[in-house]
């Protein structure tokens, strides 16, 4: 199927308009010599078919585990509602909104959206999204680069390892320099990030809740950091926001983070959605698309794209980003589910998360071997050390039906009979139970 | 309409979420709790679904009518890959399962997605291997600048430049800029619409670390002398960077890869239909030849002999990770169903009636609007409302009065070289009479222009606002709804 509408009598009267006897012959300018060396592509395939070998592949994915890994990635509940909004093809199958006119309703959603995140973190301003929560913090930090001039930045241990290596990669060909500074029993470290800072230092990037899913107060870092000129990003867990003290509680200058616990599908890994916000002070050198509310020549209320001056369809090579396509409908899938949550039900998810982390973590303490780091506060995820290399107890327990978290000697060297547990609010005491019943007999055995 | 903030009620609920079912009560400390009030609207599940399908009515896509949008391929997009994409073995899998013992097993059928997919788009580009992990065509451009980089300071080049011709589009000066390159912009032959081989071959030198081209062009027009410009390029080892934006036009008729490009970046979001989401998500693959696979991006998806799939992080010359997982999985799996759908063949008649339909339209509206590069065009044209201007009416009021006769405008003021510009792409979907329809329509326009130019300079009238204050809105930068304003 090549959803094509032309009839054989349409196509000979088009060509006939155009001059010529074949579609080929449209294709003149093409050398001959260029002609395709090959296109092994196997021929086309009829919807049933289609949809039959999908269902296939869908059933090889052990997406049916009882999931407690997270690691920034939660399985949390996703209303109905979510998704036959988002279904609208209204939405779905238009483009960036640059005509206004067609558009108000993509445009308007964005700056709820917007709203959101402002209200989420305590920040100024929002931008339209980003691609991620790890490319999100790598803009940040150019943001950062470029506010201040200098060409450091402090990353603390407790910011995800994977971001860590995407800000890495990013900057290889740039002169940027990076100094990571290792956690201390799970906390940020003050003694070794004041002590890394210095007069090119452009910022500080922080995590809340940590990788260790350790709830911190960073307020002190931030004071530190801004009576020395430094910026902070801090990349935060929006679900939390719903309870821990905010970004803009704190003074921070960017937040970002990772919009995916926002009615987004794990989907393996994508599409997802980078939030940032931001400082007035700031808002001008922000990447990314902004929506504003204006009025139209007929003084009706009305929202546009604004300050595109920063953009690179204006700026070319001077532009603050390269960032054209966004996530949008990520972003309007976020909003329709903190929409829908309202105040009141993200609290509860964020109590729901609390309160079954908690029982989750009593529970495993009191298997023996097992050792949950205590010490530190946590909002819906810990980590735990098993007696044995974490790795070897997760394959045991996936053969039971349960994802038990995730082995974190991948990223930490050491580490590797320590395990990451996530608690959403869709897991039952009855699945916590198991959990703690089956990995005890795992570790029996 | 009212913003939903406005819409709120103290105390209503639009979720019901379970009671706890656990005996624990988890605790924070004062200390690390917020201190502010939370905020977010207190609706019905009701208020917030009528909200949001009043605000999709206001919304135009392609399921609504014609989107000419030119250089952004608004082709249909089949429903059956919105049934693939709802498949829970596809939306509940955690990413991070991989890095489960054995965790490859956990995944084989997203791997072999992954796997497969990237051999396809490497077929239809003609380069030796594909990274589905950029997630939209800017983000392609910059890995491919990184790739790039990577390349050369792994051979010791000391590459400062790169070039790109005027009539690119923003993101490639952009991307090659933030890749830690200086950007110098190739001029284009007016006559030929084509970029002009002497400047290239005067600005070409040791210091151009990549040529990055759009091919064909942001013009619409088919560069037949690519094949040189690449040579010259090679002669520098300067790389050669295709831009895949316009790669609807020459699917199955023209590869990168055969005419000697180094890298390509495709927009699966344009070519391969997934749809366009408002804004994105997209997906931004590239492809790359044998010398410069090592330094692709991890993971890599590869194939064992004992045809299963594994993600594989070995690669010391690699750039590294450029996004969190494996891309925009979602996106990337839509694009594989419509491949398998349309076969060899149908990706070839796709190209063709993109081509057909282009030229079609064209034909027909050359004799009222000029003609930026009278010829041949590939899948897109563009015209110059130069003389309309001169009367009073600009691109921008062809565009809205379009909106006023049932369309999407063109890409207006695009390409820069080009003045007034409209560009126009229709894409294979769309059926002859819906073609005639907008020349109906342009016709229409073109003759208001003498007739009666205030219906034009005062379009949109159908619409629930007329032209925005962009210059009000950059001032004020009202970007968020102020809180207690108008909130119960």
């Amino acid at each position: 199927m090549s959803y094509i509408p032309h009839t054989d009598e349409q196509r000979e009267e088009m060509l006939r308009t155009c001059g010529v006897e074949s579609i080929s012959e449209l294709f003149h300018d093409i050398p001959a010599e260029l002609a395709p060396e090959s296109f092994n592509i196997p021929e086309g395939k009829s919807e049933i078919e289609v949809l039959s070998y999908f269902e296939m592949l869908a059933e090889q994915n052990y997406s049916h585990l009882t999931n407690f890994v997270g690691g920034g990635f939660y399985d949390h509940f996703i209303p109905s509602a979510v998704d036959a909004l988002v279904g609208r093809s209204e939405f779905y199958t238009a483009y960036t909104p640059y005509q206004p006119e067609v558009s108000q309703g993509t445009l308007q959603a964005i700056y709820e959206y917007q709203t959101d995140i402002c209200r989420l973190t305590d920040m100024d301003l929002a931008n339209a999204s980003l691609y991620d929560g790890g490319t999100a913090l790598y803009e940040a930090c150019q943001m950062a680069l470029r506010a201040t001039g200098r060409e450091r930045v402090i990353l603390d241990g407790g910011v995800n390892p994977v971001y860590r290596k995407i800000l890495t990669s990013y900057t290889a060909n740039l002169d940027i320099q990076f100094t990571i500074s290792p956690v201390s029993h799970g906390h940020s470290d003050r003694d070794k990030i004041f002590d890394a800072i210095d007069t090119d230092t452009a910022a500080v990037i922080l995590q809340n809740p940590s990788f260790f899913g350790i709830i911190e107060d960073h307020s002190d870092i931030v004071q530190h950091c801004h009576d020395n000129g430094v910026l902070v990003i801090q990349s935060v867990y929006p679900t939390a926001m719903a309870m821990l003290k905010t970004p803009g509680e704190i003074g921070v200058d960017i937040a970002v983070g990772e919009g995916q616990s926002l009615g987004i599908p794990l989907a393996f890994g994508g599409p997802y959605l980078g939030f940032m916000a931001t400082t007035k002070k700031l808002a001008r050198r922000m990447p990314g698309r902004v929506v504003g509310r204006t009025v139209d020549r007929d003084g009706r209320e009305a929202f546009v794209l604004t300050l595109q001056a920063r953009e690179q369809h204006i700026r070319r090579e001077k532009a603050t980003s390269n960032i054209c396509t966004n996530q949008g409908l990520c972003a309007l899938r976020a909003h329709i589910y903190l929409s829908l949550l309202g105040k009141q039900g993200l609290l509860d998810v964020a109590q729901l998360c609390i309160d079954k982390a908690a029982y989750a973590r009593e529970r495993l303490d009191m298997i023996p071997g097992v050792e949950v780091m205590k010490a530190s506060p946590t909002f819906n995820e810990f980590t735990v050390s098993l007696p044995m290399d974490a790795g070897e107890v997760v394959g045991a327990m996936v053969e039971k039906g349960f994802a038990p978290g995730l082995p974190l000697g991948r990223f930490y060297p050491g580490m590797e009979n320590f395990l990451l547990v996530a608690v959403t609010e869709k897991r039952t005491k009855h699945e916590i139970g198991m959990l703690a019943e089956t990995l005890e007999a795992v570790l029996c055995q | 309409m009212s913003v939903i903030f406005e819409k709120s009620v103290r105390g209503r609920r639009g979720v019901d979420l379970p009671k706890c079912d656990v005996p624990s009560k988890g605790h924070i400390d004062e200390a690390y709790r917020r201190g502010t009030s939370l905020d977010l609207c207190e609706l019905s599940e009701l208020d917030v679904v009528r909200h949001f399908t009043a605000l999709s009515r206001k919304n135009f896509g392609v399921d609504n009518g014609f989107y000419p949008l030119g250089s952004c391929t608004m082709k249909y997009n089949p429903k059956a890959l919105e049934a693939v994409a709802r498949l829970e073995g596809f939306t509940d899998l955690h990413p991070f399962m991989p890095q489960l013992r054995h965790g490859g097993m956990l995944v084989q059928g997203a791997l072999r997605v992954l796997y497969e997919l990237e051999r396809l788009l490497a077929e239809i580009t003609g380069m030796d291997a594909v990274t589905l992990q950029p997630l939209a065509g800017a983000h392609g451009e910059l890995t491919g600048m990184m790739l790039i980089a990577a390349y050369h300071r792994d051979k010791g080049n000391k590459k400062t430049e790169v070039l790109i011709p005027d009539e690119a589009h923003g993101t490639n000066p952009s991307s090659a800029a933030i890749g830690g390159y200086a950007v110098r912009a190739v001029p284009t032959d007016k006559k030929t619409g084509t970029l002009d081989l002497e400047a290239l071959e005067q600005m070409v030198g040791e210091q151009t670390a990549a040529v990055m081209l759009t091919n064909p062009s942001t013009l619409g027009i088919f560069n037949s002398d690519i094949a040189r410009i690449v040579e010259i390029a090679h002669e520098h080892d300067a790389q050669v960077y295709y831009d895949g934006a316009n790669l609807n036009a020459i699917l199955g008729r023209f590869r990168p890869g055969d005419a000697g490009f180094d890298v390509v970046h495709m927009n699966l979001h344009k070519t391969f239909a997934t749809p366009h989401g408002g804004g994105g998500p997209g997906a931004g693959p590239v492809g790359v030849k044998k010398h410069l696979v090592d330094y692709m991006p991890i993971s890599r998806v590869v194939k064992r002999d004992d045809n299963t799939y594994a993600l594989d992080y070995d690669y010391p010359k690699s750039i590294g990770y450029i996004a969190t997982f494996y891309g925009n999985f979602m996106v990337c799996l839509r694009a594989y169903a419509y491949i398998l759908m349309l076969g060899a063949s149908g990706l070839r008649e796709a190209s063709g009636h993109a081509v057909l339909n282009a030229n079609y339209l064209m034909n027909r509206l050359k004799d009222k609007f000029k003609v930026a590069v009278p010829r041949t065009c590939m899948h897109e044209f563009v015209l110059s409302a130069e003389a309309e201007a001169e009367k009073g009416v600009h691109a921008t009021d062809i565009a809205k009065a379009l909106i006023d006769e049932g369309f999407h405008p063109p890409t207006i003021y695009f390409p820069l070289i080009v003045k007034e510009a409209l560009m126009i792409e229709p894409t294979e979907s769309e059926s002859k009479e819906t073609l005639d329809a907008f020349v109906d329509a342009m016709l229409k326009i073109s003759a208001q222009v003498s007739a009666c130019p205030e219906v034009l300079t005062s379009a949109p009238k159908s619409t629930p606002v007329n032209r925005p204050d962009e210059v009000k809105a950059a001032r004020d930068m009202d970007v968020a709804w102020p809180r207690d304003n108008h909130e119960q």
